[in-house]
């Protein structure tokens, strides 16, 4: 699924974010990407969705050439990937079911299937009887949800998300790693950047630990290894 | 099997084109005072495209008529002989840009000196006095610009006494037609580029407005056409907006002028160009200077903001 080889990032202000990074996620993995603040966790995030360019190295995401690539190529690598941040990032003006519906028409889906497939991912994430309802009338939790939601939209091969749980109570937190599980479950790669020991402690999984932009374990059914 | 397929991506094209369409509309409901302003400078800039395209045209149009007028009489030495009278033609006509020669008598010039005169020249009675004329030739010239040139070469001539063709009249007709053109570009160009400026703002701010959704278009895979495309039909729809006063104003305007110019007209050399089809010509150059300052703009506006 992702084929990582040798990547640098300097950013344009000479932040050195990543120091050669060399990895292989496979195709239904589940993977925690821990490490401090500042330690490029995000930055190997937006590698992996074309959000940023590698400085040198070479990657390869669900058959895209993600370094080579051009910039028109970036919206077909996006199509084949969810993405999921801690803000959410839903329109606050659409319905839960425009926020959704967005994700296919971008890819122009006809409206037949865009409205069977917005049901069905709401359905999957609980959130069918609030389809009518616009953001702000939700919880976090279930905003989140939403931004799940239209994140496998166009069935993704690779979820990633970064600290999805990062703005929500430990409760709301499990609810979403239960849906992100079942995700998961269904063959669906996901990549998630959290600061949460007791999730990493909790639900074992493979887990990635990157300092100062280096790999510094790489261990499966590891635990969070720091102390928070 | 093929067929099939190939429909349905045209019907989804389709669609598609109308979600940009319908997206485009809404940006300029939602701006509407933004909208307001762009569409007002673009009615300012192309009701003043229009009033100096009419103008020019037009002058354009009486200088041809007058230059078909203009021509230059050179009068032959009133001591040649007649083979001296006939090498002036015969160098006349060897000149390259002379269209027409004709040779009129020295009588033939008293009379029409006479004619012209109406009454007055019998009063005058200068049929009986000696004929004080030379003997002439009338040339006519392919390309009457040249008129002043030409003379002046023609002058030097042996046996030429002198030449006429109303030297201040034609020459300044000419020039106040350059300067007019000049001129009205130069104004032209500076209300374009206002009115592209004004259309790129507008649509900057929308672009503004929809920067989170934009972000999460790129987000989820839109291609970047797919995110112009409403910015576009805007900017389209401002300068189609701007145009429709303007043409209005046009075609009022000008069928008014041109019923009344053909009352009150004395001169037959000044005639307008007919209502149609040049009014037609004309609005469709203004829609068309509309809808390219639109796209313009929007296109310069969508490139800064949306760095796709
Ligand atoms: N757009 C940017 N321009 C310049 N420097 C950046 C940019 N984004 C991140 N950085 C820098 O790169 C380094 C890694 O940042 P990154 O966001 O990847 O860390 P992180 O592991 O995600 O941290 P956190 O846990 O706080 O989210 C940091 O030093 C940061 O300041
Ligand atoms: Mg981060």
């Amino acid at each position: 699924m992702i084929k990582m080889k040798d990547i640098r990032k300097t950013y344009p202000n000479g932040v050195q974010a990543l120091n050669g990074i060399t990895i292989d996620i496979d195709l239904g993995e589940f993977v925690y990407l821990v490490g401090q603040s500042g330690a490029g966790k995000s930055t190997f995030i937006k590698i992996i969705f074309g959000d940023e360019k590698a400085t040198s190295g070479d990657v390869q995401v669900a058959g895209h050439d993600v370094v080579n690539m051009k910039r028109k190529e970036v919206p077909y690598l996006r199509r084949d990937i969810g993405v999921v941040f801690q803000d959410f990032k839903l329109l606050p003006t659409m319905t839960v079911y425009e926020n959704v519906a967005f994700a296919l028409e971008v890819v122009e889906e006809t409206p037949k299937n865009i409205r069977k497939r917005v049901m069905e991912v709401l359905d999957q994430v609980g959130l069918k009887n609030k389809a009518r309802f616009i953001p702000d009338e939700l919880s976090g939790g279930e905003q989140q949800r939403v931004a799940i939601a239209r994140a496998i939209a166009n069935y993704p091969k690779l979820l990633i998300a970064d600290e999805p749980t990062g703005n929500l109570d430990p409760d709301t937190s499990w609810e979403i790693m239960r849906i992100l599980e079942e995700i998961n479950g269904a063959g669906t790669t996901v990549i998630m950047a959290t600061h949460s020991k007791e999730i990493v402690n909790t639900i074992k999984r493979r887990v990635i630990a990157i300092e100062g932009g280096m790999i510094v374990r790489d261990q499966h059914r590891g635990d969070y290894g720091y102390e928070s | 099997m093929y067929v099939t397929s190939i429909e349905v991506t045209t019907a989804m094209k389709a669609r598609t084109f109308k979600r940009h369409i319908r997206e485009g509309l809404k940006n300029t409901w939602r701006n509407s005072w933004m909208t307001l302003a762009s569409v007002g400078a673009v009615t300012t800039t192309l009701i003043l495209v229009g009033a100096f395209l009419v103008l020019l045209l037009n002058i354009n149009h009486i200088a041809e008529n007058l230059e078909e007028d203009v021509e230059i009489k050179v009068l032959v030495d009133l001591t040649a002989s007649e083979t001296e009278t006939a090498s002036v033609g015969d160098e006349l006509e060897r000149l390259d840009n002379v269209k027409s020669v004709t040779f009129s008598t020295r009588e033939e010039e008293l009379e029409r000196l006479v004619s012209g005169l109406g009454d007055e020249g019998d009063i005058f009675g200068l049929q009986d006095q000696e004929n004080p004329l030379n003997d002439a030739y009338i040339i006519k010239l392919d390309d009457p610009t040249e008129t002043v040139t030409m003379a002046q070469e023609i002058v030097t001539f042996d046996y030429v006494e002198d030449v006429n063709y109303g030297e201040n009249f034609v020459q300044n007709l000419f020039d106040f037609n350059a300067y007019a053109r000049n001129i009205g570009l130069i104004l032209i160009v500076a209300l374009l580029f206002t009115a592209i400026f004004l259309i790129s703002n507008t649509i900057k701010i929308t672009i503004f407005a929809r920067r989170k959704e934009i972000e999460i278009m790129q987000l989820v895979g839109a291609t970047k056409w797919f995110i112009r495309w409403p910015f576009f039909v805007e900017g389209m729809l401002l300068g189609v907006l701007g145009s429709v006063i303007p043409i209005g104003a046009l075609i009022g305007g000008y069928y008014y002028l041109d019923q009344n110019m053909s009352a009150v007209q004395q001169f037959d050399f000044i005639t307008l160009l007919p209502f149609s089809p040049f009014v037609w010509q004309i609005s469709g150059v203004i829609i068309l200077i509309g809808v390219v300052i639109g796209v313009w703009g929007s296109v310069m506006s969508v490139r800064k903001f949306l760095k796709i």
